[in-house]
């Protein structure tokens, strides 16, 4: 079985007089295996991050999830009461957030604030979530944890900060991890020790991890399956290789074609044409059309149902049908 | 720490040396005193003599200076009107102005700082809406209308409150919350839109993805940042609350150093009006430097900068 699956899972945004709704994340389905590292790829307000608040019920208080299911170790999440979704939450669901600057507290020591999530959800004592705050930090191989679980994160750098974030999200042991792009802000060759770090510890763990980011990159590294999100659509899915090397999405392909080469300096970078489309007004028919090299007359009228491509690869495009 | 505390205060000891110019000058643009210290009819050379008595015949510049050097041994002078001691006379009024302060602040945080945060966390519902309509009327009704409406329902109606005075617990309530609602208002508007920012930051959403209690979320993470700046504005308003009573002591005849500078400028006393002036602004400049220093042992980030 699966340890997460969506299915048909719709969150919407509503103005303050319901007048304009915005479907940030509209039908989508994904599943995460044991042990498996999902990229979720996009551009800025594709829905990414949106997905993974839903997945937590953490919300901002305009949105509100009005379809689908949310299975998680064979429990719908969204048939939990408040208080069984704040024991999911950090104990077997953890996230990282984007920025490790802003995401800790300025006034609580790092100890304070590692040894936290293991005081609430398992009630342990000070001294002992504090002495387990002290391995936490080794494991994320912070150097000398007895001084630094006693400092305040103004005085840590931002990538030993990023740190002790991933620190917080692995202190419970959970099943599943969630990145939201946990890189862009840290410099490249802190970036690759991060990841690196990341890896290490999903293989020690058995983690399942849901890597939110833009950077192909990093999916090619880092993930097994990917999941290609546009204008809360998911409009791609499939083992890594078998995207890279066969996608069937027009806007996949164009995102491939957008990353740099080493090997061919010639060739010039090929970008997407056009904008975004604005979520509260988005085009008829496959919300890429306009922007689209190979799109066809059906696209503007109707929109492209789920297709598989081949085993565990599905697209919305009507060239694959 | 200790360079950064000796830094204010150098900063301190400019400020008041402006300030006594400042109200040295200002107090004698007033008015003639000898005018109001001699029977009505007194002859022009009795005028002269008071004027000779109290050093006013002197040019400013050696009024000035004899004025500081006094102030250097720490003699404030003595009062034209009590003939009294003025550092005397304003330590007499002092306890009256603190208690009234301290009772004032107690209303104002007690009031302020919960329903700041309830407005914050329930926002715009009904209590933010309630809350509202109090700081509204906190902050533009005048107190000494306040006080005179308090008294003709707590003291002539019900007969329940002293209309004025002092001496028991039941006497300082009116006159601090009079004195306190705006200061209540300004807390509670403050906390509002500071725990708001706050709430709307990274690490309350990382201290929620944790899967902490919303309460401990509010009070831990959220309340404690918020109230910084919260702090900062009580501490200084603490200082304005003992010094800028004059209205509200004046409408309930409360014996503090409100109604003694009241009474200074109506009799123009100079040594009086001088040293409250003097006084408060010694103490509005040492509680920024007290709440600099709370500030830099509340938050690290000040603490260790250089």
């Amino acid at each position: 079985m699966k340890l997460l699956e969506l299915r048909h899972l719709s969150t919407h945004y509503v103005s303050a007089r319901g007048a304009r709704v915005t479907r940030a994340v509209d039908d989508v389905s994904l599943t995460v295996g044991e042990g498996e590292t999902l990229g979720i790829v996009g551009e800025s307000g594709s829905g990414k991050t949106t997905l993974a608040l839903s997945l937590l019920r953490l919300l901002p208080p305009a949105a509100r999830i009005v379809s689908g299911e949310i299975w998680f170790e064979g429990e719908d999440l969204l048939t939990k009461s408040h208080r069984e979704m704040r024991r999911v939450r950090g104990k077997r669901i953890a996230m990282i957030l984007q920025d490790p600057l802003a995401s800790l507290n300025p006034l609580f020591t790092v100890g304070d604030q590692v040894a936290e999530p293991l005081r609430v959800h398992e009630g342990a004592s000070r001294g002992s979530a504090w002495a387990r705050a002290r391995e936490l930090l080794r494991a994320v191989r912070i150097a000398a944890p007895e001084t630094r679980v006693r400092e305040y994160p103004h005085q840590l750098s931002g990538g030993m900060r990023q740190r002790i974030v991933g620190a917080i999200a692995i202190s419970c042991g959970p099943r599943l991890l969630i990145a939201d792009e946990p890189t862009t802000s840290l410099d490249l060759t802190i970036q690759a020790q991060y990841l690196q770090l990341l890896r290490d510890l999903q293989r020690d763990r058995g983690l399942s991890m849901i890597f939110i980011t833009h950077n192909l990159g990093i999916v090619a590294r880092m993930c097994d399956h990917v999941a290609v999100m546009y204008a809360g659509r998911l409009v791609e899915a499939g083992p890594v290789a078998r995207i890279f090397s066969s996608a069937a999405h027009p806007y996949t392909q164009a995102l491939l074609e957008s990353i740099p080469r080493m090997a061919d300096g010639r060739k010039r970078l090929t970008a997407i044409d056009g904008q975004p489309p604005d979520p509260v007004a988005l085009p008829p028919g496959c919300a890429f059309h306009p922007r689209c090299p190979k799109v066809l007359d059906r696209c503007r009228k109707e929109a492209p149902p789920e297709v598989r491509v081949a085993a565990s690869h599905t697209s919305r495009c009507w060239l694959a049908s | 720490m200790k360079r950064f505390i000796v830094k204010r205060l150098g900063f301190a000891v400019i400020s008041l040396f402006l300030l006594s110019l400042t109200i040295f000058v200002f107090v004698r643009v007033t008015g003639d005193p000898a005018v109001l210290l001699v029977e009505p009819g007194a002859s022009a050379a009795d005028l002269a003599a008071i004027r000779e008595q109290f050093g006013l015949d002197r040019p400013l510049w050696v009024q000035y200076g004899s004025f500081l050097a006094h102030l250097a041994r720490g003699d404030l002078g003595q009062s034209f009107y009590y003939k009294t001691d003025v550092l005397e006379l304003y330590l007499s009024r002092l306890p009256s102005s603190l208690l009234l302060a301290a009772v004032a602040m107690t209303f104002s945080l007690v009031i302020g700082i919960p329903t700041g945060v309830i407005a914050a966390v329930r926002v715009n519902g009904w209590w933010d809406s309630a809350g509202k309509v109090f700081a509204l009327l906190g902050l533009s009704l005048p107190s000494f209308w306040v006080g005179l409406l308090m008294i003709l329902f707590f003291s002539v109606y019900l007969g329940w409150l002293p209309s004025s005075g002092s001496g028991t617990v039941w006497h300082v309530l009116m006159p601090a919350f009079a004195l306190g609602w705006y200061f209540a208002a300004a807390h509670m508007r403050l906390t509002r839109s500071s725990m708001l920012e706050v709430l709307g930051s990274e690490y309350v959403k990382l201290a929620r993805l944790k899967g902490l209690p919303e309460a401990l979320v509010i009070a831990k993470h959220a309340l404690k940042n918020a109230l910084i700046p919260v702090l900062t504005l009580a501490g200084i308003n603490l200082v304005l609350m003992i010094n800028v009573a004059v209205v509200v002591e004046t409408v309930f005849a409360w014996p503090g150093i409100g109604r003694l500078l009241y009474e200074g400028i109506a009799f123009r006393d100079f040594p009086v009006v001088q040293a409250i002036v003097l006084l408060g602004g010694a103490m509005i400049v040492a509680v920024n430097l007290v709440v600099d220093v709370l500030y830099a042992v509340i938050d690290p980030r000040i603490r260790y900068e250089r």
